[in-house]
């Protein structure tokens, strides 16, 4: 991959803002979802679509594409916010989220929507599916990559490191798995849930390259997607250290928004913040939800 | 004859009967303990939780791992309640159901919720449609279906004194009432709430509301339709289907759930058995559902009184 141009970071970070503020239209007008999980997950997704993948939005099947899967499938609203900017389907479809009949499904549907490569929302299943896709690409003699997004909760699970043990023992190089490490999970934050600390040792133990780096950073992402693709022996995994909720202050580390919409006027301060002009007064905030719903 | 006109009254929805019944229950049996896999806050273990927090614990998002710990309290004298989504409980944890469960016949209570496509915008990925299916086929498990807050408190209390493994399915939506505080609940016995002699609507969940509803749409065109709630698949009210199908020869069965393997092809087992009778299935037809509304979506799979009303008109005129 070459070397980011000295526009290209910024014109990410304008992207993932644009993302942002789509992702946050989106849930509220479908009136549920998971705002904290995708917004952590935003700038990631921005670097992979806007800058590491190969892929063709005219062309969804293109057999030489790169595969994305999002194995945190409860986050995919900021992936349809991704595919639509990238042109997949016209930004207006994402109005439809969640409704009957749209190819929009509140977890990722790959027979409905173009752009999606695995059928998630069953957690610790992805990096499974990501192994397959690697291997199919090896005994193919095909040149595309395979990315996995994994939340911090679905490490929890047995399969995530069944997948791991496989990856790593049969050097499934063309692999780069990213973990949305935002520290916390649905009923609380993952330290006082299930731990699954020293994680980057675990990584390493199971066969993995494995670099830790700041999720929201661009210049870091980057940089680390493109480090991946330079190893030839291992997969890889980016440990992406994030915020739940990035972006919207009152979002920030507050898990209540988890699995909560934001209401109308919730909505309409976040995009006041994620268009710069900063967190809203005192008396909205205090009536911010907080806490377990 | 005149019925009272049919109300509907939603009550509690039955995860939320389900937390506060095992919260109850932990005060009366210390032996009870229970188990979440991150969803403490959605299948209403919660309560138990806050009530009891030495006897619960949260293990994550590891279901297989769940179940198997499970298997380990029950055969070590404990009585483990163990929660989480249907789909996830029973398609995750189904070899570990099967080992160290139902082979060794613990009495370990799977209360699973999200049951069904009434689970809504979330999609397919949460509605568990195959639950019943899966753990009908595990010998020596009981599987209920409880239609209300009566029924979900009452089925549950039950369970507790089953010496063997349960599963119970919950759901998310508010429920109708259907039953009263009084109501007598057995398990394997189902609940008549409507006499009839034309054909008989069994269902469970919240198909129950649906079937009583048809019922007297179906009246108003002299129809009588009889209504049984069948909250317990297995083991199934024999003697009850076959009194019906004397007393109505047809039936309408109504479930949340998958076409194959559900209410509908235990009933007809039933019936094959010693009182053929033609029976029409008002359940998913060997699809998955979609995101939607939890109305929305089950008017779009069939699954409202309307479509109990046509299945009712076929069955009779195949009798
Ligand atoms: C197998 C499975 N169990 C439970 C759930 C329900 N669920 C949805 S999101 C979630 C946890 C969210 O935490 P995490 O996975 O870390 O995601 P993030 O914090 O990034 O949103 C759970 C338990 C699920 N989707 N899949």
């Amino acid at each position: 991959m070459a070397r980011p141009t000295p526009q290209e970071i910024p014109a990410l970070r304008e992207t993932a803002r644009r993302l942002r503020k789509l992702d946050i239209q989106m849930l509220a007008t479908a009136g549920s979802g998971h705002p904290g999980g995708s917004l952590s997950a935003a700038d990631l997704v921005t670097a992979l679509y806007f800058r590491a993948l190969n892929h063709d939005p005219a062309d969804p099947q293109w057999p030489g594409r790169d595969r994305f899967v999002l194995s945190k499938g409860h986050a995919v609203p900021i992936v349809y916010a991704a595919l639509a900017v990238a042109g997949y389907f016209p930004e207006s479809q994402l109005a439809t989220l969640r409704q009957l009949g749209s190819p929009l499904q509140g977890h990722p549907d790959r027979r409905r929507c173009p752009g999606i490569e695995a059928c998630t929302g069953s957690l610790g299943q992805g990096l499974s599916i990501g192994v397959g896709m690697a291997l199919a690409a090896r005994w193919q003699g095909a040149a595309f990559r395979t990315y996995v997004l994994l939340s911090d909760g679905e490490t929890n699970e047995g399969q995530t490191w069944e997948a791991a043990a496989f990856a790593g023992f049969h050097h499934l190089d063309h692999l780069t798995a990213i973990l949305d490490y935002n520290k916390f999970q649905l009923d609380g934050a993952v330290a006082d849930v299930l731990s699954m600390e020293p994680m980057l040792e675990k990584w390493r133990a199971f066969g993995w390259e494995v670099r830790e780096l700041d999720g929201h950073d661009m210049t870091q992402i980057v940089e680390a997607l493109a480090w991946a693709t330079t190893i030839t022996t291992h997969p890889t995994m980016l440990i992406a250290h994030t915020v739940k909720g990035k972006g919207v202050s009152f979002m920030e580390s507050n898990n209540y928004f988890h699995g909560v919409a934001p209401t109308a006027e919730e909505a309409a301060w976040a995009l006041k913040e994620l268009d710069g002009h900063g967190p809203p007064p005192a008396e909205f905030l205090a009536t911010v939800r907080r806490g377990a719903k | 004859m005149t019925a009272p006109a049919l109300q509907k009254r939603l009550g509690l929805a039955t995860r939320d009967a389900y937390g506060q019944a095992l919260a109850e229950l932990g005060r009366r049996n210390p032996k009870i303990v229970v188990l979440d896999a991150d969803l403490s806050s959605s299948t209403r273990t919660a309560m138990f939780a806050k009530a009891f927090p030495s006897r619960f614990i949260n293990v994550g998002i590891s279901e297989a791992n769940l179940v198997g710990m499970a298997g380990g309290l029950a055969a070590s004298g404990l009585i483990p309640f163990i929660s989480s989504f249907a789909c996830f409980l029973t398609c995750k944890g189904y070899d570990q159901l099967r080992m160290a469960v139902a082979y060794p016949h613990l009495p370990v209570k799977v209360v699973a919720s999200h049951g069904g496509i009434s689970v809504g915008e979330d999609g397919v990925s949460q509605q568990a449609i195959e639950d019943v299916a899966l753990m009908t086929s595990l010998p020596g498990f009981v599987v209920m279906v409880p239609a209300d807050e009566h029924a979900t408190r009452a089925l549950v209390n039950a369970a507790v004194d089953y010496p063997g493994p349960v599963y119970i399915r919950t759901g998310r939506p508010k429920a109708p009432i259907v039953h009263t505080a009084e109501t007598r609940f057995e398990i394997g016995k189902g609940v008549v709430l409507r006499e009839g002699r034309d054909v008989t609507l069994a269902a469970n969940g919240l198909l129950v509301w649906e079937a009583l509803a048809a019922a007297d749409a179906l009246a108003g065109d002299g129809i009588q339709a009889a209504v049984v709630d069948v909250h317990t698949i297995k083991p199934l009210d024999q003697a009850l289907v076959e009194a019906q199908a004397k007393a109505t020869g047809a039936f309408v069965v109504a479930e949340e759930h998958q076409v194959w393997g559900g209410l509908g092809s235990a009933v007809a087992q039933a019936l094959a058995r010693t009182t053929p009778a033609p029976v029409e299935f008002v359940a998913l037809q060997d699809t998955y559902a979609e995101s939607g509304t939890p109305d929305a979506l089950m008017e779009r799979y069939g699954l409202t009184a309307r479509h109990l009303v046509n299945a009712a008109r076929r069955v009779i005129a195949r009798k």
